[in-house]
C-alpha cells in the first residue's frame, strides 16, 4: 500500500461533515438550515464563496424543495448532496421517497434532532427513525471521524447502487463536540470517487427518456420489487465499499456494526451512535468485575443487517437493545422491534428487551449505562421483566 | 402486448423511447364524432388550435398549411372543435358513434 496522507484536525461533527463535503466536491447542494445541522450547510457555502468547491449551492426556500432541486439536479447525473435535521428531514419526507425510488445517489447528512412537539433541539433518533421505510441507505456514526469517513464512503455506496444515503451524527453530542478526526488528502478523496456514471441522464437529448411519470397498477409493482431488489444488492456494496476503503486508506471501520468485547459475551447490548461511547465505558467496568458482557454497536440500520445480527448473537443468553426513540406503538422502539424480529428463527432464542433513553437530548450518564447492563443480566439470570423500559425519565 | 417482468424493465421507473402516448390510441373512448366538410371549410385553423388531442390533421397544399381531416386513432369525440368552428362556417359537427 502506498503512502496516505493523513491529517489530524480537530473538528466538530457538522465542521468534519462539512469538510468531508469539501473534498467530495460535489456538482450541487440544495439546502435550508435548520439547529443543529445549519452549520453543515454554512460553512460549506463559505467554501462555495470562496471558491474551494466547483458546487453550484441553490440556497432554496425550504428542505422540501432542498430535497426536489436535489432530485433534479441528480436526474441530470450531477453528484448531489445536502444537509438538515429533524423538522427539516420531516418536511421533506415526501420527496425522499422519490429519490430513492428515482433511484438517485443523493448523500444527505444528517444530524439527529427530536421531532417537535414540544419543540426540542436535542438529540434522538426520532428524525431519521421516521424516514427508515423512505428507501434510503441510513447509516449511525458514532463520532465525527466516523461521520467524515462515512460521508465519503456513501457517495461511493449510493453511486454503486443507484440509492440515496443518509449519515447521521448525534445532534449536539457530535455535530457541536470537537474531537480529533484523521482526514484524507483532498486529491485522495477526490482520485477516490472519480467521476459520477450516472444511470440515466434527464438533459441527454439524444437519447430522451421520461422520469417520474405515472404508474398504476399494472407497473408499479414491478418498480417497487426493483427498489427492494437495490436495497437487498446495498449490503454486497456497503460490505466492498467499507472493506476496501479500510484497505486503502488503513482504517479498521466496521461494515454493519462494531463488536466490542463480545467474544465470550453471555449476554450484551445492542446501541447505535454516540451513547456507545458511554456504553463502551459501562462494560469495560463490568468486564473488570468478571461479568461476561458485551456491546453490538448497530452502524447500518438500512439494509437491516439481520444476518449479521444473527450471527454476532447466536450465543448470548440475554439482549437489551437501546432505542433513542419509540415509535409509540406500546411495544417499543423501533431498533428493538427490527433486532427482536432479526433474532426470532434463532436456533435457541436469546431473552431481549428494551431500554428507551435519551429522548429529546435527556442526558445519557455512566450510571444510566450500569444500570442497564445489570438488568441485562437479571434477564439472563430468568428473572421475570416488561420488555420495554425507559431509562432516564423521572416517574 | 406481453407486460414486461420486474427483471426487464428499465430501473428507476424512468421510461425510454418516448413518446409513448403515440402508442395509446384513444379514439375508441369517443362515444361522439366530430364529422368535417372539406367544402364548408375557411381553414381558419380554430379547432387545430383548440384540440387538446393533436387529432386535426394539417396537410401542406402549395406551400400553404390546410385543414385535411381528423385523425379518428386519437379523436375523443370531446366536441371541442364543433364547438370553436365559427357559426357561420360551421364546417364540423358532431354525430353519434355508430359501431
Amino acid at each position: 500500500m502506498s503512502e496516505i496522507l493523513k491529517t489530524r484536525q480537530a473538528l466538530t461533527g457538522n465542521e468534519a461533515f462539512a469538510y468531508a463535503m469539501k473534498q467530495i466536491n460535489p456538482d450541487v447542494v440544495a439546502a435550508y438550515p435548520i439547529t443543529p445541522a445549519t452549520e453543515i450547510v454554512q460553512i460549506f457555502s463559505k467554501y462555495v464563496a470562496d471558491g474551494e468547491v466547483d458546487t453550484e449551492f441553490v440556497a432554496v426556500e425550504s428542505e422540501h424543495s432542498a430535497m426536489s432541486a436535489c432530485i433534479g439536479a441528480s436526474a441530470a447525473g450531477a453528484r448531489v448532496m445536502t444537509g438538515t435535521s429533524s423538522q427539516g428531514l420531516a418536511l421533506m419526507h415526501e420527496m425522499l421517497y422519490i429519490a430513492s425510488a428515482l433511484r438517485l445517489p443523493i448523500v444527505l447528512a444528517e444530524v439527529n434532532r427530536a421531532l417537535s412537539a414540544p419543540i426540542n433541539i436535542h438529540c434522538d433518533h426520532s428524525d431519521t427513525m421516521g424516514s427508515r421505510d423512505s428507501g434510503w441507505i441510513q447509516i449511525y456514526c458514532e463520532n465525527a471521524n466516523e461521520g467524515y469517513h462515512s460521508l465519503i464512503q456513501a457517495v461511493k455506496i449510493a453511486e454503486t447502487v443507484n440509492l440515496p444515503v443518509m449519515v447521521t451524527l448525534d445532534g449536539f453530542i457530535i455535530s457541536h463536540g470537537m474531537e480529533v478526526v484523521e482526514t484524507l488528502d483532498t486529491d485522495a478523496v477526490r482520485q477516490y470517487l472519480g467521476k459520477r456514471k450516472p444511470m440515466y441522464n434527464v438533459l441527454d437529448y439524444e437519447n430522451p427518456i421520461m422520469v417520474g411519470p405515472l404508474d398504476l397498477p399494472d407497473y408499479y409493482f414491478e418498480h417497487k420489487r426493483q427498489q427492494i431488489e437495490a436495497m437487498r444488492k446495498a449490503k454486497a456494496v456497503i460490505e466492498e465499499v467499507v472493506t476496501d476503503y479500510n484497505k486503502r486508506f488503513g482504517f479498521d471501520f466496521p461494515v454493519f456494526a462494531e463488536a466490542y468485547r463480545m467474544e465470550d459475551a453471555e449476554y450484551a447490548i445492542l446501541v447505535m451512535s454516540s451513547a456507545a461511547g458511554t456504553m463502551k465505558e459501562a462494560v469495560d467496568i463490568m468486564r473488570e468485575k468478571g461479568k461476561k458482557v458485551g456491546l453490538v454497536r448497530l452502524k447500518v440500520f438500512r439494509p437491516f443487517p439481520f444476518e449479521v445480527l444473527q450471527e454476532l448473537f447466536k450465543n448470548v443468553k440475554a439482549i437489551g437493545v437501546m432505542d433513542r426513540a419509540d415509535s409509540v406503538n406500546t411495544m417499543g422502539g423501533p431498533v428493538f422491534n427490527e433486532v427482536r424480529s432479526a433474532l426470532y428463527d434463532l436456533n435457541s432464542r436469546p431473552r431481549i428487551m428494551n431500554f428507551v433513553f435519551g429522548l429529546g437530548g435527556r442526558d445519557f450518564p455512566l450510571s444510566d449505562a450500569l444500570y442497564i447492563i445489570n438488568r441485562v443480566k437479571e434477564l439472563k439470570e430468568g428473572k421475570s421483566l416488561d420488555f420495554v423500559e425507559y431509562v432516564g425519565v423521572r416517574e | 402486448m406481453k407486460k414486461k417482468g420486474w427483471k426487464e424493465l428499465p430501473e428507476g421507473g424512468i421510461i425510454k423511447n418516448v413518446p409513448t402516448s403515440q402508442e395509446l390510441k384513444t379514439g375508441s373512448w369517443r362515444t361522439q364524432k366530430p364529422v368535417w366538410d372539406p367544402n364548408k371549410c375557411t381553414n381558419c385553423f380554430l379547432c387545430w388550435l383548440y384540440c387538446p388531442d393533436s387529432a386535426i390533421i394539417l396537410r401542406e397544399v402549395n406551400g400553404e398549411p390546410k385543414v385535411s381531416g381528423i385523425n379518428y386513432d386519437y379523436c375523443k369525440g370531446c366536441g371541442i372543435c364543433a364547438e370553436v368552428c365559427p357559426p357561420k362556417v360551421k364546417a364540423i359537427h358532431m354525430e353519434k358513434e355508430e359501431l
